[in-house]
């Protein structure tokens, strides 16, 4: 290859490099497209195809084979739904007091874990990370049990004379969705307090010391230095953390099964329930999953709104 | 004053660091211990272990569980790892204007919530069952087949792809390579890391896949262990120590996965946000 090269004169060289870019422009189109096909026609057709699927048959009524055109009727339904209702007020109620708690406690541990001073910062961060490594059933399991009446939770609040008698964690409407937001709290801040760790370990340290010397405090710095800085990395989580807790499924199948009534269902297993549980009401399960699209259409939306700019 | 604000920091991340830690302790010790002294509240390591391991295996087949969870696992992380990379390189390296379109396109494919392709894809598998049954309804091919291409997969490779030297590729067209003899003699050696990275992923989520397996699988011969432990953890009279030693059988996998491979595994979720 190299003997080649210099054998041949300059102008070969050129004309070499002429016709090799036309033909790589050509290649870069087709073999560019070549190396992103399987992708593009597998998500189309496991993601956008089954959607244009739901569409159709969020408009039909009937089960099995047996389906019919039921024009917006499924969607009026929803209105009329008191399960599916309570469903979207469920899954707002965890939106509204989960996604803040762990979002302040994940910033709050990761701002804790930076300090350059702190002994056993490895291990401090490895023991509030390893919830992330459970599977979601699994940790749902453990919870039920050390959630149970005479379960291992009750015992050690009785014993330290917090509660005089045991909290039904799992059958009272209102302590049952605690105990859901207690369990995908422990479950996912050490995993959101990863990435804020990474975004402040990207701060420059100057501009602290910067703004020690013109004697700003320690909370003022978090809150003009630290919070602006971090802001991508907020609605980063902030986003996920919304589209994760509206998909909510495994923790409610099998901590509370929704239980009790309906006092913890989700959207999702709603629509589970919908599908393969009760007469597989395929057409109406089509159009709450729909309603969830829209749910996390909206509300991403806003979440960017509210970030501003996301290059700030 | 400063002393009591250190003393207060070491005494808050201590007691995060016990909540995140005490399940874990409790169900290993709890594996150890017969079901009685667990509704007791013993948390000092038992004697029962084999007993527990051996009413559970005679009991339900978490062996093979667990050979299917690792059959299908893997299977989906090697797919995932050649069909993501080759797509976010190409996305990259032979960057259009169309290609930027279509892949913006791909990435509203995140924002589609799981329950909502759940229902079409069980029908579109139930029609694939007439004609290929090895790839239809409760076949581990059909938990594969539409879960292992993931946008987000794509990004994260498009993303690290921007990182890596493309005067490696102008080195290696001199020499001759084909276009995809460079992304496999060139780009995959080089990009070892971010391969790693996004296989510890890949697998951590296959491995506790739950909705999916649960509306495509039926037979128990073919369940994979996040079922089996569900199913377990339903019953009315729930022997603990059995499914204690269930869950912790059931999460060796991925606790070694993220201890062998802690590094690549933070690498991996933190790249994603770049």
């Amino acid at each position: 290859m190299k003997t080649a090269d210099s054998a041949a004169g300059p102008g070969s060289a050129d004309s070499r490099t002429f016709r090799s870019s036309r033909s790589r422009r050509f290649r870069s189109g087709l073999v560019g497209w070549l190396f992103v096909a399987a992708a593009v026609i597998l998500i189309a057709a496991f993601y956008f195809y089954p959607m244009i699927q739901a569409l159709i048959l969020s408009f039909q009524t009937g089960t099995g084979i047996n389906m019919k055109f039921n024009g917006l009727g499924n969607y009026e339904r929803l209105f009329t739904d008191k399960i599916f209702l309570t469903a979207v007020g469920n899954t707002f109620i965890y939106l509204l007091f989960q996604v803040p708690i762990m979002i302040i406690l994940a910033m709050f541990f990761s701002v804790l874990l930076n300090d350059r001073n702190l002994k056993f910062k490895g291990f401090f961060r490895t023991a509030i990370f390893l919830p992330a490594i459970t599977s979601l059933v699994a940790y749902s399991i453990v919870f039920k049990y050390l959630f149970a009446p005479d379960g291992l939770v009750n015992a050690m609040l009785m014993n330290i004379h917090i509660i005089s008698a045991p909290i039904q964690w799992i059958s009272d409407p209102f302590w049952a969705k605690v105990t859901i937001i207690i369990a995908i709290t422990w479950r996912w801040t050490g995993y959101n307090m990863i990435f804020y760790l990474s975004g402040l370990q990207n701060i420059d340290q100057s501009i602290y010391e910067a703004a020690r010397i013109d004697g700003a405090s320690a909370i003022r710095q978090f809150f003009s230095i630290t919070i602006p800085l971090l802001k991508p990395i907020i609605l980063f989580t902030s986003i996920t953390s919304t589209i994760g807790t509206l998909q909510l499924f495994d923790e409610v199948m099998n901590i509370t099964k929704g239980g009790p009534g309906s006092a913890t269902t989700t959207i999702s297993q709603y629509i589970y329930n919908l599908s393969f549980k009760y007469s597989a009401d395929f057409g109406y399960a089509a159009t709450v999953s729909y309603s969830i699209v829209i749910m996390i259409i909206i509300l991403s939306f806003i979440q960017f709104k509210v970030a501003g700019d996301r290059n700030a | 004053m400063l002393k009591a604000k250190r003393a207060s920091m070491y005494l808050f991340l201590s007691l995060a660091a016990f909540v995140s830690i005490f399940p874990f302790f409790w169900m290993i010790v709890s594996a150890t211990n017969r079901s009685v002294d667990v509704t007791q509240g013993r948390l000092l390591p038992g004697s029962h272990l084999l007993d527990n391991l051996r009413n559970l295996t005679s009991s339900v087949d978490i062996w093979n569980a667990m050979g299917n969870s690792a059959k299908i696992s893997i299977t989906t992380t090697l797919l995932a790892m050649l069909i993501a990379s080759l797509a976010g390189y190409g996305f990259e390296i032979y960057r259009s204007k169309a290609k930027d379109v279509v892949f913006s396109i791909l990435l509203l494919s995140m924002m589609i919530p799981f329950a909502a392709l759940m229902v079409p894809l069980y029908r579109m598998f139930g029609k694939i069952t007439n004609f290929f049954p090895t790839f239809g309804i409760d076949t581990p091919a059909a938990v594969v087949i539409p879960t292992f291409t993931t946008a987000f997969l794509i990004f994260f490779f498009r993303q690290s792809t921007k990182m890596f030297p493309r005067e490696l590729l102008e080195a290696g067209r001199m020499d001759g390579l084909s276009e995809l003899g460079l992304f496999f003699r060139i780009y995959l050696p080089t990009m070892k890391t971010t391969y790693a990275a996004a296989a510890i992923i890949t697998f951590m989520s296959s491995w506790n896949n739950y909705m999916w397996p649960l509306v495509i699988l039926q037979t128990p011969e073919n369940q994979t262990i996040p079922l089996l432990i569900s199913n377990l953890g339903s019953g009315y009279s729930p022997d603990y120590g059995l499914i204690m030693m269930a869950i912790v059988i059931s999460t060796v996998p991925t606790a070694l996965v993220f201890f062998l491979m802690q590094k690549h595994f933070v690498a991996g979720m933190v790249g994603s946000v770049k």
